[in-house]
């Protein structure tokens, strides 16, 4: 399996990398842990003549976390959040879903960046984005704008960034303190794309669900916001009749393709599923289990 | 398009060449360099066969492009035994009977190199996890992970010994 050959670039800055996508256009590609484009690149469903490799880039490496936001430089790589304490302290679903993410040696390159960035439906970190409320930094020619993760992912592989724009920075509000969470991912062996798979995070007030917040991995072209089976929680106890109408609030929205993970139908019903599950952990950690 | 001019560092040894950038870093390694101990079982990043450690991380070598890995530096399965003597990894996977066709072994042990770099103690479960991205399909991986614990033993002893 060869690749199309390519023209390398290793930029040291986001500015020199701009400049290099706005001068090769749409020959031109950004590269970090390489473990989506190489393999596109090998089966030449993608052949960029300019490949510009950021892993130089050492101001897209930093995790941060102030004033209520974390923030995720774009070259974060799964290991190093899996890893870090800031993101277990904050935010912990990020960590149990990067664990769910591949093998070891592929979470040392995947990058945060280029999980959320490329718009490939089986991506885990997306749906994880839409649920939390994260805002995606684009960088272009003309400065900075924010694009949010619910509006980011219009198709797949389809997104709302430009061809000379570099997403530097995930930016996700932290989720309150005691909130429950879980990424629930149904897959058939290490390192394969989820059948389906639910993130969610809530909060209880009175042992009612004050707020709740729900998206789904790979049952569509694109990650889902499962904006009505979140409100479906939000002012119930979680009991058995509301986790039952989020269920199949998150199945109404779920348009899974046939593929070998199975048949529409059923990796609707594995959406389900793993709603469920998810709803029932979130909600055993918010009461301190 | 003109070839790149790659140097690194391969088992502590400076290597150069020139190559295209497109060419795979297991490729370069197995072709270039000539060490052949790093297989290429898949060629899709799923079969760890083609496992080396680059810049302190274990990665599959033929999702890597030759031009990534510019100026890096790299280890091989034969960096393990410089002096001629087993290294504690591939004594254990002798020992236990941690192979059997050997495709997958030198994958494995560079794995396992980086694991016990990381986790020096590590329990089965934590074995199980580490080695997740690398198939075996002769041992059935119970006696993969005894040889991940024998070196593990046998280096934590090496270690207290020398302190």
């Amino acid at each position: 399996m060869i690749p199309a050959n390519f023209e390398y670039h290793r930029p040291s800055s986001v500015d020199e990398a701009i400049s290099l996508l706005t001068r090769y256009g749409d020959e031109g590609r950004l590269l970090a842990g390489g473990h989506s484009l190489i393999p596109l690149m090998k089966t030449r469903l993608a052949a960029p003549s300019h490949l510009i490799d950021i892993q130089a880039i050492d101001d897209l490496k930093q995790v941060g976390e102030a004033g209520g936001e974390l923030t995720l430089g774009a070259l974060v790589t799964q290991a190093e959040l899996i890893a870090s304490e800031t993101v277990a302290d904050t935010c912990p679903i990020l960590r149990e879903a990067a664990l769910l993410i591949a093998d070891p040696q592929v979470r040392y390159c995947g990058t945060v960046g280029g999980n959320v960035a490329n718009g490939d439906p089986g991506n885990d970190m997306p749906a994880l984005m839409m649920c939390l409320g994260a805002r995606y930094a684009l960088q272009g020619p003309d400065g900075e704008r924010e694009v949010a993760a619910r509006d980011y992912y219009e198709a797949a592989y389809f997104t709302a960034i430009n061809e000379d724009e570099v997403l530097t920075e995930v930016r996700i509000p932290v989720p309150a303190a005691g909130h429950g969470y879980a990424y629930s991912k149904m897959k058939r062996k290490v390192g394969d794309y989820a059948t389906a798979a639910t993130a969610v995070v809530l909060t209880l007030k009175g042992g009612k669900c004050a707020s709740a917040s729900i998206a789904l991995t790979n049952v569509g072209q694109t990650p889902l916001f499962a904006e009505a089976a979140g409100q479906a929680l939000v002012g119930s106890a979680v009991d058995g009749k509301a986790i039952a109408a989020a269920v199949a609030a998150a199945e109404q929205i779920a348009d899974p393709v046939s593929d070998m993970r199975g048949p529409p139908d059923f990796r609707r019903h594995v959406a389900g599923v793993m709603t469920q599950r998810a709803i029932e952990t979130a909600l055993s950690r918010a009461k301190g289990g | 398009m003109a070839k790149m001019h790659i140097e690194m560092t391969v088992n502590g040894r400076s290597v150069d060449g020139l190559a295209e950038p497109r060419m795979l870093l297991i490729h370069f390694l197995r072709e270039r360099l000539g060490l052949t101990g790093a297989h290429i079982g898949c060629e899709t990043s799923h079969c760890g066969a083609c496992t080396v450690d680059l810049n302190g991380q274990s990665v599959k070598s033929c999702t890597v492009f030759v031009a990534q890995a510019n100026g890096a530096e790299v280890s091989t399965i034969e960096g393990m035994a410089p002096a001629g003597e087993l290294h504690a990894i591939q004594e254990g996977f002798t020992q236990e009977h941690g192979l059997q066709c050997g495709f997958c072994t030198p994958g494995m042990i560079m794995r396992t190199y980086r694991l016990l770099q990381e986790n020096p103690d590590p329990t089965e479960e934590e074995i199980r996890v580490g080695l997740s991205g690398n198939i075996c399909r002769c041992t059935g991986y119970q006696n993969i992970v005894k040889a991940v614990r024998y070196a593990a033993e046998k280096m934590n002893a090496a270690k207290e010994a020398a302190e």
